[in-house]
């Protein structure tokens, strides 16, 4: 590692015992000036943990932080920002009925002498703090009328509003579009050019790649490797991260496709004000098949598969499952076979108060009645057997869902499903979030499930996977279909070229 | 963190289990302290008496955790307590009166009954309706409703009393001041009538796929929806089930009374909530227990029947109420906390 920038944060043998748990075993890590300081693991191999200590939320359990050589404390996220410390959540904590200066202001606004908000003079300030980022936002629009792209950018203004000297960056990619997150990046740019560094936190290896300068890699609370981006490939991150080589974690294994189990014809869906979400969408899906769904944010692809179950009332057209018409109710289409994991678990998949098993048998709850009451061994027994199945790692199926790593409650959500023996598995973004090893346990049910003959469509964002695991994969531009490409001719070009494809809406 | 740390379970901790039973804990200290203060207090005479009282904020506190748990308020309870009792009374003393043939037909007192329950359901099922086709909140639709049916109660007999209810043997309607004031096997009927809405609801909320999908509604209703689950039907249903329970309760009390008042049962829908916290029911949904809810009931009535018999001022009792109705709801909170605590430690 020649050239070392120097080092505004230095993490010094730092140690975090919970009970029962070392959650970080001395982790030496460092926070190089203007640098974009990658920070990678799975789920529980002590990133969040880190990330807490360096911000304030919780104290280590032996160690020291070196701000510029002198050592600090910090007793709370308050401490943490007055250092110059500030960190975005994946989970963005702004106030959408307010405007964006007060969002940026809150807590610290600007006083009058009469002790009033001076929104003249913070709207300023904010104006100034946005053009630093480039972006078209203006200080007086409300945060609800935002996209979730700008609404980042947004905090990030807040935290430059608090002269952060480092920002901590928790998977700021997961919810924005690839326009987006190449403003992000070059937002990021910018900020690293003004002396900001900054500490990038991502399950996306791609990105990571693209953006860091320095990479730091965890494993199981310890520091395992670091090196300079000059170093690092795709291959050798993964294999320090699992300790194994990537080849294994994301291949479909041979298949053959049967007779045609779903099949949509004509699909619409209008666009409030005007225009379509869905325009005239019609494909088949055959028993055995994984079909990839490629396409960007707004594209469609959530609501093609919310249609397909009825969640969208507005929806036209002719849907049929081993050729019988869908039709009905959520409730309805589950019973005639088609079962959908929401692309965002902690809003529409987990009951957040029941148990593992509670959750996972919410939608198959009739399977298990026997006279009048639900059978408790028979609840145990499928419980137990999609614990089995789908490998959870689960001490016990009574304990509360947010016990569990978001892989392994992605798991559950799953197991919610195939309780309800589809024929048919919508899947949004299913790895959304989650670490290496629970997305190569993804994909290793999808390849079973298929096996079984199952049809699977599964909606990504991440052209690595879907071109690793699709036999096939429609793309969506602005609702339409604008290519359907076997296997053989995926190449992520075409998937790209794709998916910012206007011309069939140009010829309609 | 360690494979180790994922599997292992929840540490034992005496603070968690002492939280966990301290409704059971409060209701033995209290009981215990009043049997020493008041030698009257572990009589035969005054338990029976204390439990007749409890089974009406008990059978409440039923119907209204159900609705609770599905995240929702049902503040039209006592209401719904005075027009049963109006209703029942009215088809008692004057019949069902129809001018238009100019005749009064009587119904025997198990109909009666039963169409005062129905008075019930039917107000509940207008809650449930305009909660879960119309969007009203669950607090402005059942605020509503407390005064439509308070005020369909007054209308009933122009705010008078309907007394003396023991029905005519002629018109064969005798027989309703039983139901509050009779014994089955030395114990009074309102308390069979609470064991058996106790147990039922029990077995309801813990061993049904209904009473699974009103925690999961209450819980997280966007993932109930997706799952399959029929949201509004739950509510509907969870509502009709507070709207029958108060019903009972105002043929119980006007049945004790032999008498219906149109004013019977005012706030006794503040009652009804505050057993069901007190018995550790979250108001956010999805958390809590019918067991919790018949404790709540009875740590109320213990509280209150003691603190009479200790002489304490009424004033005073209320005051006191207050208080351990907070008390309870801080130290639920603290025993979430620290179970999120315990849940977080795992995963991390």
């Amino acid at each position: 590692m020649a050239n070392l920038d120097p080092i505004i944060l230095r993490a010094e043998g730092v140690s975090k015992v919970y009970p029962g748990t070392l959650a970080l075993d001395k982790v030496d890590f460092k926070i190089y000036r203007g640098k974009v300081n990658v920070l990678i693991g799975e789920n529980g191999a002590g990133k969040s943990t880190l990330m807490k200590i360096l911000s304030g939320v919780e104290g280590a359990s032996s160690g020291k932080l070196l701000l510029e050589g002198k050592e600090i404390t910090l007793r709370s996220p308050r401490d943490a920002t007055r250092q110059g410390i500030g960190i975005i959540y994946q989970e963005l904590n702004l106030f959408p009925n307010l405007s964006v200066s007060e969002n940026i202001f809150m807590g610290r606004e600007k006083l009058s002498s009469f002790g009033l908000i001076k929104h003249k003079a913070q709207e300023e300030i904010a104006r100034g703090l946005l053009e630093r980022t480039q972006q078209p936002i203006s200080p007086k629009s409300l945060v609800a009328d935002l996209r979730i792209g700008q609404q980042q950018i947004v905090e990030i203004a807040k935290a430059l509003a608090q002269n952060a000297q480092i920002l901590i960056m928790d998977e700021p990619t997961s919810a924005l579009s690839q326009h987006e997150v190449e403003s992000l990046f070059s937002i990021i740019q910018d900020l690293t050019a003004q002396g900001v560094s900054i500490v990038y936190i991502s399950h996306k290896l791609d990105e990571l790649l693209r953006i860091g300068d320095y990479f730091t890699i965890l494993r199981d609370g310890r520091l395992v490797a670091e090196s300079t981006a000059a170093d690092v490939s795709l291959e050798w991150i993964v294999e320090k991260m699992v300790g194994r080589s990537s080849d294994s974690l994301f291949q479909r294994e041979e298949h053959e496709a049967k007779e045609v189990l779903l099949e949509v014809s004509h699909l619409n869906l209008p666009r409030a004000g005007g225009g379509m979400i869905l325009d005239d969408v019609s494909f088949k899906l055959r028993a055995g098949e994984v079909l990839g769904i490629y396409g960007l944010m707004g594209s469609g692809r959530t609501e093609l598969l919310e249609s397909l179950m009825g969640l969208q009332y507005q929806a036209t057209g002719e849907i049929k499952l081993a050729d019988k018409p869908l039709r009905g109710n959520i409730e309805a289409r589950i019973r005639s076979g088609l079962a959908l994991v929401p692309e965002d678990r902690q809003r529409m998949g987990l009951v957040q108060v029941l148990s593992v098993a509670k959750n996972m048998t919410l939608s198959s709850l009739g399977r298990f009645v026997r006279g009048l009451a639900l059978s408790d061994t028979q609840e145990k027994k499928g419980v137990k057997q999609m614990i089995k199945e789908l490998s959870v790692k689960v001490a016990d199926p009574a304990q509360l869902i947010t016990s569990l790593s978001g892989g392994n409650q992605q798991k559950v959500v799953v197991a919610k499903s195939l309780l309800t023996e589809p024929k048919v598995l919508l899947l949004d973004e299913p790895t959304r979030g989650i670490d290496v090893a629970a997305k190569g346990d993804m994909f290793s049910i999808m390849n079973e499930l298929s096996k079984k003959g199952l049809g699977v469509i599964f909606v990504s964002s991440e052209l690595k996977e879907i071109m690793a695991m699709a036999d096939r994969v429609l793309v969506l531009a602005r609702g339409r279909i604008s290519a359907d490409l076997a296997r053989a001719s995926l190449t992520e070009q075409a998937l790209v070229a794709a998916s910012a494809n206007d011309v069939g809406r140009l010829a309609a | 963190m360690s494979q180790v740390a994922t599997h292992s379970r929840p540490a034992f901790s005496w603070r968690m289990l002492l939280l966990s039973f301290r409704a059971y804990i409060a209701l033995i200290v209290l009981a215990v302290i009043f049997a020493f203060l008041s030698p009257a207090f572990l009589t035969t005479g005054n338990l029976v008496i204390l439990t007749k009282q409890v089974a009406l904020n008990a059978i409440l506190g039923i119907g209204m955790t159900f609705v609770i748990l599905t995240a929702g308020i049902d503040l039209s309870v006592g209401s719904i307590v005075g027009l049963s009792g109006m209703i029942a009374g009215g088809l008692i003393n004057q019949g069902l009166v129809l001018p238009l043939f100019g005749i009064a037909i009587f119904f025997n007192v198990w109909i009666v009954m039963l169409i005062a329950l129905l008075v019930g359901v039917l107000v509940g099922a207008i809650n449930g309706l305009l909660i879960t086709r119309l969007n009203v909140t669950p607090f402005i639709a059942t605020l509503g409703m407390l005064y439509v049916a308070r005020g369909a109660a007054l209308l009933r007999s122009n705010g008078a009393t309907f007394p003396n209810l023991v029905g005519n043997p002629e018109l064969g309607n005798t027989g309703f001041p039983i139901l509050g004031t009779g014994t089955f096997l030395n114990l009074p009927i309102p308390i069979w009538i609470m064991l058996v809405f106790a147990l039922l609801a029990t077995f309801v909320a813990s061993k049904t796929p209904f009473g699974r999908q009103v925690y999961a509604v209450g819980g997280n209703e966007r993932a109930a929806e997706l799952s399959g689950i029929r949201v509004k039907r739950v509510k509907l249903l969870s509502y009709i089930i507070s709207g029958f329970c108060a019903a009972m309760v105002g043929l119980i009390i006007s049945s004790q009374l032999v008498a219906a008042h149109p004013a019977t049962g005012e706030t006794f829908e503040l009652n009804a909530i505050a057993v069901v916290v007190l018995g550790g029911t979250s108001l956010m949904g999805g958390r809590g227990t019918m067991g919790g809810t018949i404790i709540g009931a009875f740590v109320i009535g213990i509280l209150s029947n003691g603190m009479v018999l200790l002489g304490i001022s009424e004033f005073w009792q209320t005051v006191i109420k207050g208080f351990v109705i907070i008390l309870a709801v801080v130290v639920d909170q603290l025993q979430y906390r620290l179970q999120q605590r315990a849940a977080l430690q795992l995963k991390e």
